[in-house]
């Protein structure tokens, strides 16, 4: 969409610049006068929101590894050190957790957003992509910092987690083994994590642009998902957008600064003030919040399926829960986008994102009783959504009439 | 030509851009400064900024070497004669012209308290040795008198004396 | 509307979730939340309280419990028991402290020096106490909590509860029996060497009831303010000092609090009538 490049260099320096590296010519093309939908309500404003949160953590955890030091001796003693010595280090460290729960907040509605307002569908198929990319890399990096303090549950949460890949058939035990530096979460397993733990935000800040890049192809979905037809049916990224993202940052800032300073521990867990030992084993070992529907998956798998043992049917179901999402665009092939427009499709979704809450809630109970059952039928409907449902949805769903376009549609609420 | 409503709506437009820009640079700037402010020294760096120190346990004639803020610091019970000598040097002889009462604290003559890094290249001087009867820096041949001053070789300054006080009569507070 | 469908479908679920049985204390019996003068957006700590919890830490538990990311100088730094920095001197030069650099290991301590740990190794420490570890008091309060039952827990994060740990150790202070109680689940057998308490997970704690009625003869504070020789008051404000080392910074941290989240507000109030002015004329 480069035609839309109006811009003139004000003066003889900004010509030089632009024959050279046409990085003005460029922000303003994609930053300030990309076309974008008038329409998008504030599920938009999350990519932005998503921008700012890594961001955040980037800067605090670059902060943070100035006066942390990675050895199991001294993790805990440091990270208190942080804490107790460091000008502002309280608060700079409840950024960088509080932040990292905020960043999946914005993630999950990210996503959710997504699958209602068919995001993923054509042409834009490969920003889903990339997105579920970013998702794993988020999540990958989430694991490895919580090692980090080196607590209670930074260690046997890794434990638990890391004991994963021994489940992989005939090479299972040595990838473990490879993956920690030993037989056992220890020091080589704090130090690579912590050096990974540093790497991976570059790289997912990397994918971001691809992301966005991907994005400036097609443009922007909308609510009614109806591509964009003329001119008016769009406005200019700046100053429309830009604001409304910047108003939308603020108000996400209220909920996050709340938790900084009045409960930055309540996302946490108290066994992670205990240091790690690894002759003493927590009561309950819980992931953070966020990890929480992926690992009731994990569990859900309980019993054996033929020649598959139900530790290793757990990871395939875990690994299969997040590795499905990449291929949602070719699951739900109905010609409609917005959920909108979808009746069925509605109670479907809803259904959906209820049941992700009861996965992440149950994440955090014991594996007895009636958590496993629900663990079963929550993970089941997980799957059904996705493999029968929108399938199914595709084929049999009698859509509402769509609206010619966006123009359109926003005329037609004016006079509602 | 703008009407007088078209004029009004402008200003307050205007002024709400400008208020909103201005909390928001208030906002940016309070934000930013913590994230400076980290770099500067921590609460535990700070409480060794400043270290006591009893001098009464070190006999005439003999040097303690002690730490302060991560430097070697010489607390030396200097005898008479080394005083004396001291005094009797006329401040044409010196590279860094300074008395020994400049050097020293009233009533405390016989202490003398200097960061023990040559002023040269930083290397900790050798004390009774050299021609001036004081220290004498292996590193490149400077040689310190009884007052610690610089007297022959390639250090351009004295030993600098820190800050200190007697707080008592045996004990010095540095920093 | 899917409005009306979603909102169906919440309620649904969080009876649903009530009525899951809840994940009370596996400890028994149900911690009482207290009053503490830290809790809130407005919470500061008593530094008379502080003040008698030290005394309370020193004369009773340092004995047993080490406090290794405290140190001297903290007990006069701004937001604690406000010590001034003569006292504190003089208390840490009270203590010996490990420095190898020291003739014989070990010196008077000074203001910089952390608390000395009472025990030179976790094995003496065991030995010392019938094979169980004392644990360090230094983020105690924080370490322990209280799991609530739906919807307490979702109200948590509106009210900002963060004193679970000091509830718990309150608790677990008053929470001794001279003999094992009816309270005391089906089948219950005390072992050797161990005391019933209400709150601590099993039931069976290694520590014996370590305050008695007029144990710790309180300083007079320079506000005169005369509290009885409790184990109630004796808990609290030994809890409300563990807390106070476990954070620190609470004050500050909930003064700017308060000061950043009304900014805020403001700023996107205008944020807010920026948008408005300039989508003002775009039909959206």
């Amino acid at each position: 969409m480069s035609e839309h490049s109006t811009y003139t260099p004000g003066n003889a320096v900004e010509k030089w610049l632009d024959d050279r590296l046409p990085i003005i010519r460029f922000s303003k093309e994609h930053l300030m006068d990309f076309p974008t939908p008038k329409n998008l309500n504030y599920w938009w404003t999350f990519g932005a929101i998503l921008v700012m949160c890594l961001g955040i953590q980037i800067v605090t955890g670059i902060i943070l590894a100035m006066h942390y030091t990675p050895n199991i001796a001294m993790a805990f003693d440091s990270v208190e050190h942080i804490r107790r010595d460091v000008n502002g280090g309280r608060i700079i460290q409840a950024v960088h957790a509080v932040g990292a729960s905020m960043f999946f907040v914005a993630l999950y509605i990210h996503m959710f957003r997504g699958l209602y307002y068919g995001s993923y569908k054509a042409p834009r198929e490969i920003i889903w992509i990339l997105g579920v990319l970013i998702f794993i890399l988020t999540v990958a990096t989430a694991f490895m910092g919580y090692i980090l303090p080196w607590g209670q549950m930074s260690f046997w949460g890794a434990t638990v987690i890391s004991n994963i890949f021994s489940a992989i058939p005939v090479v299972g035990e040595n990838i473990k083994q490879l993956v920690l530096g030993g037989f056992a979460v220890g020091n080589p397993t704090l130090n690579r994590f912590f050096s990974l733990h540093y790497l991976l935000p570059f790289v997912i800040a990397a994918i971001v642009g691809l992301h966005i890049w991907a994005l400036h192809v097609p443009g922007n979905n909308n609510p009614i998902g109806v591509e964009v037809k003329e001119s008016r049916d769009t406005v200019a990224f700046h100053p429309y957008y830009t604001m409304k993202d910047l108003f939308a940052m603020v108000v996400f800032m209220i909920p996050f600064a709340w938790f900084v300073f009045f409960a930055p521990d309540i996302l946490g867990h108290p066994d992670n003030y205990i240091m790690a030992n690894s002759q003493v084993t927590p009561a309950h070992i819980v992931p953070e919040w966020y990890l929480l529907p992926f690992y009731t998956i994990l569990r859900a798998i309980d019993f054996n399926v033929l020649f598959i043992d139900s530790k290793l049917g757990g990871v395939i179901a875990m690994g299969g829960a997040l590795v499905m999402l990449l291929v949602v665009p070719w699951l739900d092939t109905s010609k409609v986008r917005s959920g909108t427009f979808r009746p069925m499709f509605k109670w479907f979704y809803w259904l959906f994102a209820i049941n992700f809450v009861a996965l992440t809630y149950l994440g955090a109970q014991p594996a007895e009783g009636i958590y496993t059952v629900l663990a079963k039928v929550c993970t089941a409907y997980y799957f059904i959504y996705f493999l029968v449902v929108l399938p199914v949805l595709s084929r049999i769903e009698t859509p509402k009439p769509l609206p010619t376009s966006i123009s359109e549609s926003v005329l037609g609420k004016a006079h509602a | 030509m703008a009407t007088q409503a078209e004029h009004s709506s402008t200003n307050r437009r205007d002024f709400l851009f400008v208020a909103t820009g201005a909390v928001g640079a208030v906002g940016a700037a309070a934000v930013v400064w913590p994230l400076i402010n980290q770099l500067n020294p921590d609460a535990s760096t700070l409480a060794l900024a400043s270290i006591e120190f009893d001098v009464a346990a070190i006999p005439e004639g003999q040097s303690v070497t002690i730490t302060w803020r991560g430097l070697p610091v010489f607390v030396r019970h200097r005898t008479a004669a080394e005083i004396e000598e001291a005094r009797a040097v006329p401040l044409s002889e010196l590279k860094d012209p300074q008395t020994d009462a400049e050097r020293t604290k009233e009533g405390h003559e016989q202490w003398l308290v200097m960061i023990a890094n040559c002023t040269h290249l930083g290397c900790i001087p050798v004390g009774e040795s050299g021609d001036f009867d004081g220290w004498f820096c292996p590193c490149h041949g400077s040689h310190y008198d009884s007052a610690g001053r610089i007297r022959r070789g390639p250090a351009p300054t004295n030993l600098v004396v820190p800050p200190y006080e007697f707080v008592s009569d045996t004990l010095i507070q540095i920093g | 509307m899917f409005k009306t469908k979603f909102i169906i479908a919440a309620v649904t679920a969080m009876v649903g979730l009530s009525t899951v049985s809840a994940q009370a204390a596996e400890a028994g019996a149900t911690i009482e939340r207290q009053s503490w003068s830290f809790a809130g957006i407005f919470g500061t700590y008593d530094e008379h309280q502080l003040q008698r919890g030290f005394q309370v830490f020193r004369e009773v538990c340092a004995s047993c419990h080490g406090a290794n990311l405290l140190a001297f100088r903290n007990l006069s730094e701004p937001g604690g028991p406000g010590f001034s920095e003569e006292q504190v001197k003089a208390l840490a030069a009270e203590y010996e402290v490990v420095d190898e650099t020291a003739e014989g290991g070990r010196r008077p301590g000074i203001p910089a020096d952390r608390w000395p740990a009472p025990f030179a190794n976790d094995q003496e420490a065991r030995d010392a106490n019938g094979g169980s570890l004392p644990p360090d008091f230094s983020v105690l309060a924080k370490a322990r909590g209280v799991v609530d039952p739906f919807p307490t827990w979702v109200f948590n994060y509106f009210t900002g509860y963060q004193e679970g740990g000091a509830d718990y150790i309150h608790a677990l202070l008053n929470g001794y029996h001279e003999e094992v109680p009816e309270t005391a689940p089906e089948g219950f057998e005390l072992a050797e060497g161990k005391y019933y308490n209400d709150y601590f997970p099993g039931h069976a704690i290694g520590m014996a009831p370590p305050l008695a009625e007029g144990s710790v003869t309180y300083v007079p504070g320079e506000d005169g303010v005369e509290v009885p020789l409790t184990v109630e008051q004796y808990s609290r404000d030994v809890s409300a000092f563990m807390m106070w080392m476990a954070e620190p910074h609470l004050v500050s941290r909930k003064q700017t609090g308060f000061v950043v989240l009304l900014f805020l507000v403001l700023f996107a109030g205008l944020m807010y009538a920026t948008k408005r002015k300039l989508w003002a004329g775009i039909e959206h």
